[in-house]
């Protein structure tokens, strides 16, 4: 007797689930897709929420900005909890090499003194910069509208914590448990860091979750991550014999500028939403990126002394034209 | 003209890849068999690596599409931007 194997192709009579096939049609929907898209519950909300009766539980009026769909804020990283903890699992892997690297060939002890209490005194105080960005991005997650928009925010303020995590070892490394206790007595008392605390303070107190992400994660990071990792370490500390900085706070710079991609299409969506959304984006641009400025001076000035305003205005004119790219309305050159 | 043809799993890794085949292609015959996607092309087929890396939003080596290949058929024109299949005769 023989037998013959035979396969059979069985077309499933529906491909995906209703509400994914009524934006996308009938066909097998990405990962990233099916846990992101009309996951935050919309109907059958009975009460207002007790602990702010005003407000929906998740409420659209809480931004100035408004937006038709805000599903349309896609993540172009396509971040749900699988991809990102495994992209972040393989950068953790490579910066743990790193610091390897850098502990067993001695790194720190060939960097001179005045690199290694430069980059003390530059670095560790951003720790508190962190956290308030950790605390921010999570009342945006937790306030915001949509999944596709807050689902980032949230994988963002554990990136926080874990930037932090970095500049505390970091800080162990160059100092001892002395240094990070000093980073913090500067953080509260020296006046080169007060703007920059106010400024994390007054974002703090922003109820409107689109200008906090905008306000944070734009104006803020946008001006802090370059000056500080690109100019600074990378720059400044790598040519007077710094480079195992540069190593230990690379993560700093991949991750800055994989998030930008994510930030920037944000930006762009809702910029090209509306126009009153643009207008609204380019005032809060206009509005706080002059504050960041000022902030962010006095601590840059810290390393680069007479180059300062000269950096700090490259920071300026790129991140100008990034949002002029992203299509925003603003004055001045870039 | 003859056919070329290139087969992937059926898989989250795959997904994107047949689907940036679906836009450049216009000629391709896509067949979702099971655990496997068969891509037919009459004379040649272009896999490039612009349209993965935007519909993936990270960047993307060409050598990555090898963990789940399965065969092809066509002469391999490969650089860092486009693996091709072609058949001139």
């Amino acid at each position: 007797m023989q037998l013959d194997m035979k396969t059979v192709a069985i077309e499933p009579k529906r491909k995906t689930f209703d509400h994914l096939r009524e934006r996308f049609g009938d066909k097998q929907p990405s990962r990233y897709q099916e846990a992101t898209y009309d996951m935050q519950v919309e109907e059958n909300i009975h009460y207002k929420p007790t602990w702010d009766p005003e407000q929906d539980l998740y409420d659209k009026t809480l931004s100035e900005i408004r937006m038709e769909d805000w599903y349309d804020l896609k993540d172009p990283r396509q971040y749900y909890y699988s991809t990102y903890t495994l992209a972040r699992a393989r950068q953790q892997e490579a910066m743990e090499s790193n610091f390897k690297f850098a502990e067993s060939r001695g790194l720190i002890g060939l960097m001179s003194d005045s690199v290694r209490a430069q980059a003390i005194e530059l670095l560790l105080p951003l720790r508190h910069v962190n956290w308030s960005a950790n605390l921010n991005n999570t009342f945006v997650c937790g306030y915001g509208y949509g999944t596709a928009f807050t689902q980032p925010c949230m994988f963002h303020a554990v990136d926080n914590l874990g930037l932090a995590q970095y500049l505390s070892r970091l800080g162990l490394l160059l100092g001892g448990k002395q240094s990070l206790a000093d980073a913090k007595e500067s953080w509260v008392s020296d006046p080169k860091w007060q703007p920059l605390r106010r400024y994390c303070e007054d974002s703090m107190v922003v109820r409107d979750p689109v200008k906090l992400f905008f306000i944070q994660n734009v104006c803020l990071d946008g001006l802090l991550y370059p000056i500080v990792f690109d100019g600074i370490v990378d720059g400044r500390f790598a040519s007077e014999g710094g480079t195992a900085i540069g190593l230990l706070t690379q993560f700093a710079n991949d991750w800055h500028v994989e998030s930008r991609k994510w930030i920037d299409s944000v930006v762009k969506t809702m910029a090209k939403e509306s126009e009153a959304n643009q207008k609204v984006l380019s005032q809060w641009f206009d509005e706080w990126s002059d504050r960041a400025v000022s902030a962010i001076l006095p601590v840059a000035d810290i390393v680069l002394g007479e180059d300062t305003d000269n950096v700090v205005q490259q920071g300026m004119d790129s991140l100008r034209a990034r949002m002029k790219k992203a299509g925003l309305s603003i004055g001045g050159e870039g | 003209m003859s056919k070329v043809f290139i087969c992937f799993q059926a898989n989250e890794e795959a997904r994107p890849i047949v689907e940036a085949i679906e836009q450049d292609n216009p000629n391709a015959v896509i067949d979702y068999q099971p655990s496997m996607v068969k891509i037919d092309a009459e004379g040649r087929l272009d896999i490039k690596r612009a349209t993965i890396e935007e519909l993936i939003g990270r960047d993307y080596d060409l050598q990555e599409m090898q963990v789940n290949l399965i065969t092809l058929a066509g002469n391999v024109h490969e650089d860092e931007d486009v693996f091709s299949l072609v058949r001139q005769h």
